[in-house]
């Protein structure tokens, strides 16, 4: 079994600690969506000002536990000033990074789906960054929930709020 | 009464429930979400597969001797059932898949039946969305009313407002036991409240049936619904007891094989009660494991258990409060003849899923979530809690690592 520690990494708990980008923006000018976890009830709400095709400013509100809380706690910061298609990378990116498309491997843990390619890389550096220079940094630290598929839902919740917020429209 | 002199009431049945054997890196497992649902015990799982091994056939349907001893089971199922609650008849006893099937059976055959608009229908903060959703989803078909009975700050029904509530309800159901405070409701009172005001008398008895004597006889009400799966049976069946004549006037639910006397090109005929809501085949092999599962707890008495879980109940409050204070808040009331082992909690400022998470590294299962009562949850002002419920099959080791693993979420959490 997966122990603890892969899970609740010191980064995790030290955004969980201290949440950065926590509040919310006036709307408008920013947009918002509300995302819900249906399993436990969690509820988030993604701020998102985008100006000239940049994410220029992003806060979150809402209740959520450890791994939610941390994950959108290390979104806000990996996509404050990138560009809108910077951003939509790294959301495949991450979700890619804690999908469970197939089976776990009986030995360990390998990757799956697109990052397949880069498997002689993440092997000698789990942390390590793939092809296109968008690392995700950080956010690293949250693959090691792919190991408590349960979880995987808290990790998301925010990614999948975020993008519904940047398709919402600028409320009036 | 302090713990200690209590543990003499406690029943000790955990070798007979072969799972609760299952260790996870060596060590034993701490099985604290009953009111999810149960374990099995031996006799249970013997019984479906004797039957599924010896006796499996399709029931009410064929002449030959197998099919025969088949119903038997079958039907035999009905009656333990039927007696367990103290129903009159067992033709009473309606085999559901579930609780919710039950009250969904309630409120959409009873209640598309007898319910117009404008139509009341009472019910409690404290309901499951299986006693809460069939109606909403009859109020938007049918335009009735729902009312809802509020709580007291303890975590039972305030029940000063009932009557008013009451005037003018076709319907009032509610629940015998909270899933999430552990409240025992005064059922007998309700019903017949809601008798007085004219309106029929629903009770979800899912988590009460299985925790403490039922009477349906004594409780004068008009249906109760209850599973299978929560009172040591297999999932997949539960029971609707209904009132006779009600269960008469009531049309069918599902339509098909089995609920039928008489189908022509242009209509049918409804069967006799059980068999008119009970369309296809039924779980039979489940119906086998029912019945072994009420001879199982009668063989104990439902008398001692609940006993045994006011005994655990009353260790774990005393002791989970002695060893946390103020870190852990308990919901429901604190009167352990009020309430049953089921013990929703915060405990520090810890999310309900984080704090499963690090129990279930000491291989302590219990749930996180809304326990599929998120009205409830909003009354309480969280959006989740952790749940710790107790079966007969749990004793006081069993809440001792509840309360050594929450020593370790807390330290594991320390600013």
């Amino acid at each position: 079994m997966p122990g603890l520690d892969d899970l609740y990494r010191e980064i995790i708990l030290d955004h969980y600690r201290s949440p950065r980008n926590r509040g919310e923006l006036p709307t408008p000018p920013a947009r918002l969506a509300v995302g819900h976890n249906p399993l436990c009830g969690d509820e988030v709400t993604v701020y998102v000002d985008v100006e000239d095709g940049t994410v220029t400013d992003v806060k979150v509100s809402g209740q959520g536990c450890s791994i939610s809380q941390s994950s959108a706690s290390m979104m806000t910061q990996a996509v404050k000033g990138r560009s809108i298609d910077e951003v939509q990378s790294m959301i495949a990116r991450f979700k890619s990074m804690l999908s469970i498309n197939e089976p776990p491997p009986p030995r360990s843990s390998v990757s799956n789906g697109d990052r397949d390619g880069d498997a002689a890389a993440s092997a000698t550096s789990p942390g390590g960054v793939s092809g296109d220079g968008s690392e995700l940094g950080d956010l690293e630290a949250l693959r090691g929930v792919v190991k408590f598929p349960v979880r995987i839902k808290c990790a998301t919740l925010a990614w999948n709020t975020l993008v519904e917020a940047i398709d919402a429209p600028i409320p009036t | 009464m302090t713990a200690a002199a209590t543990t003499s009431h406690l029943i000790d049945v955990r070798a007979e429930f072969p799972l609760l054997a299952r260790r996870f890196d060596d060590k034993p497992l701490v099985y604290l979400d009953s009111a999810n649902t149960s374990q099995k015990p031996e006799s249970v799982l013997v019984a479906m597969d004797e039957f599924a091994r010896t006796t499996y056939a399709p029931i009410n349907r064929s002449a030959y001797r197998l099919a025969a001893e088949a119903t038997d089971v079958y039907e035999g199922a009905r009656a333990s059932v039927a007696r367990f609650v103290n129903a009159r008849d067992a033709n009473e006893i309606v085999f559901t898949k579930n609780a919710t099937e039950s009250l969904n059976l309630v409120a959409r055959a009873w209640g598309e039946a007898n319910l117009r608009e404008g139509d009341v229908v009472v019910l409690t903060h404290m309901e499951h969305h299986a006693n809460i959703v069939p109606w909403h989803q009859l109020a938007a078909a049918r335009g009735i009313e729902l009312r809802w009975v509020p709580l007291t700050d303890d975590g039972e029904l305030d029940l000063s407002g009932l009557d008013a509530l009451l005037a003018g309800a076709k319907v009032f159901s509610f629940t015998a036991l909270s899933n999430v405070l552990g409240t025992i409701t005064p059922v007998r009172h309700l019903v017949d409240a809601a008798h007085a005001a004219g309106a029929l008398a629903v009770v979800d008895a899912c988590q009460h049936v299985p925790h403490g004597p039922t009477d349906v006889q004594a409780w004068d009400a008009d249906f109760v619904a209850f599973s299978s799966h929560k009172m040591c049976g297999p999932s997949g069946i539960g029971a609707l007891w209904g009132r006779a004549e009600l269960l008469d006037a009531t049309p069918p639910f599902l339509g098909g094989g089995n609920m039928i006397s008489d189908v022509r090109l242009d209509g049918f005929t409804p069967a006799p009660v059980p068999a008119k809501f009970e369309a296809g085949t039924p779980p039979i092999i489940e119906a086998a494991g029912f019945g072994a599962a009420v001879d199982f707890l009668e063989g104990i008495g439902m008398d001692n258990v609940r006993r045994h879980e006011m005994t655990l109940t009353d260790y774990a409050l005393t002791t989970l409060d002695e060893r946390f204070g103020d870190r852990i808040r308990i919901h429901g009331p604190r009167n352990i003849e009020h309430r049953a082992g089921v013990l929703s909690f915060e405990f520090d400022d810890l999310h309900p899923h984080d704090v499963s998470q690090i129990l279930d590294a000491d291989n302590v299962c219990v749930r996180a979530g809304h326990h599929c009562a998120k009205p409830l949850m909003r009354l309480l002002g969280v959006t989740a809690t952790a749940r710790a419920s107790l079966y007969l099959y749990n004793d006081t080791a069993d809440v001792d690592a509840l309360g050594d693993a929450l020593e370790r979420a807390g330290d594991y959490f320390a600013l």
